[in-house]
């Protein structure tokens, strides 16, 4: 019980895929300009890393080794593709946003790190428990990140103003830097200072 | 069982295969019908976008409706033939010989104007890119634009999705003084052009606004003889 509360939080934290991994930082600079798309990319990662894990650790003892990469990527590639079907009939306007992104899960390092790491070796209630933990690690990152460009870089949360018009009378202006992709990288290295500085 | 002899491979891999493909296939299958709508409705945004008429998921459908009064397509000569404009993809259209090729027009009325909605496709830097142009009933003077793209460089190239950059073309004129047809040039932002009507292109996004530049040309160009009929 210990070890699966440990395989869910530590990916959450002290050992977080983006900052102390430093795996699928791309997407994680292309999607955070809104708070919507980053909670959306945030979802369907946590969605994908989740499953494959489970449909992987099922498998894990009928695979053969010598094509074991290769049925690794047909069922994240799968599973990637339905996700973006739903995205596309369900949440349009966001999967427009996301465009090629959602698509570019594939060759997501978390995915496969976890695959190769995680579900080949262990079984599929600790391998969908590593999935989520390891996608919600990802997620979270990339609300605050969101959640600081928006709000900088828009003055709105979700497309509503947050910041009232009475401050932008006053001379407060968006920071335009924050809708372009240096600022994630910033904001992200901002996380990891405070991440190491409490942790040591 | 020896999990790495080939035959045992070769089998795992093409069950492996078969049973994703059935599964895509039933998904795709599944939910077809609700992304054709989205899809619909978002070339409805666009064209409502076109004409300066902001909308949201809810309401497209009926301001649709309310807006656009006629569509039809009309052939290289300027005359109205048979085919649905809303159906129409110019992209698939600009493959067939020039001869049969249809253009989808779209009448608005606003504000008891009337509005003529021209789509356009064209290729930008990383893949296709695509609008909709509406003019003023002298056929002439742009009354608003939209664009839209698949996949140019988000914060560069993506800025013509922009409404800032739609709402540059208003007021713009496609034809001179004489009527002969010019376009509308994208140009280097505080660069000018003679002899005819410009506007600023996109900094940072050179050949995405060159690629604007062209489809405006081309696909504007098709239209004139219908432009151009009493």
């Amino acid at each position: 019980m210990k070890d699966i509360k440990e395989t869910f939080s530590s990916p959450i934290n002290k050992n977080n895929p983006i900052t102390v991994q430093m795996l699928g930082i791309c997407s994680a600079l292309a999607v955070t300009s809104k708070l919507e798309p980053s909670i959306v990319m945030g979802i369907a990662l946590t969605a994908v890393v989740a499953f494959s894990n489970v449909i992987l650790s099922l498998l894990r003892n009928t695979i053969p080794n010598r094509i074991r990469i290769i049925v690794q990527l047909v069922i994240v590639a799968a599973l990637v593709t339905i996700v973006n079907e739903i995205l596309k009939a369900y949440a349009y306007d966001v999967s427009k946003q996301l465009s090629v992104f959602v698509g570019l899960i594939i060759t997501n390092c978390i995915v496969m790190g976890r695959l190769e790491a995680f579900a080949l070796g262990n079984k599929p209630w600790p391998a969908f428990v590593d999935g989520v933990g390891n996608g919600l690690g990802y997620a979270i990152i990339l609300v605050i990140v969101g959640f600081f460009r928006e709000l900088l870089g828009s003055g709105s949360l979700f497309g509503f103003q947050i910041i009232p018009n009475k401050i932008y009378e006053w001379g407060y202006e968006n920071n335009g830097l924050m809708i372009l992709p240096p600022m994630a990288m910033i904001i992200i290295a901002c996380i990891i200072w405070i991440q190491k500085s409490k942790q040591s | 069982m020896n999990k790495e002899n080939n035959l045992y491979t070769l089998i795992y891999a093409s069950v492996l295969v078969i049973l994703v493909a059935l599964a895509l296939t039933l998904t795709s299958d599944f939910l077809r019908p609700r992304q054709a709508k989205n899809e619909a409705f978002d070339k409805m945004r666009q064209i409502l976008a076109s004409l300066n008429i902001p909308t949201t998921h809810a309401n497209v459908q009926s301001k649709y409706n309310s807006a656009i009064v006629e569509t039809y397509c009309v052939d290289r000569e300027g005359n109205k033939v048979e085919g649905t404009a809303f159906e129409i993809e110019v992209a698939g259209e600009l493959r067939k010989p020039t001869e049969e090729r249809k253009y989808p027009v779209f009448e608005a009325l606003i504000d008891g104007n009337k509005k003529y909605v021209l789509s356009l496709y064209g290729a930008g830097l990383w893949g296709p890119i695509w609008g909709f142009i509406s003019l003023d009933a002298d056929k002439n003077t742009v009354y608003g634009a939209s664009f839209g793209h698949e996949g140019e460089t988000p914060g560069l190239g993506a800025e013509i999705e922009t409404q800032d950059f739609a709402q540059r073309f208003q007021g713009k004129q496609i034809f001179d003084h004489q009527g002969r047809f010019k376009s509308i040039a994208i140009v280097k932002a505080g660069k000018s052009v003679q002899g005819q009507d410009y506007v600023d292109g996109i900094s940072g996004g050179t050949i995405t606004s060159k690629g604007v530049d062209a489809m405006l040309h081309s696909c504007m160009e098709a239209y004139v003889p219908f432009l151009t009929k009493e």
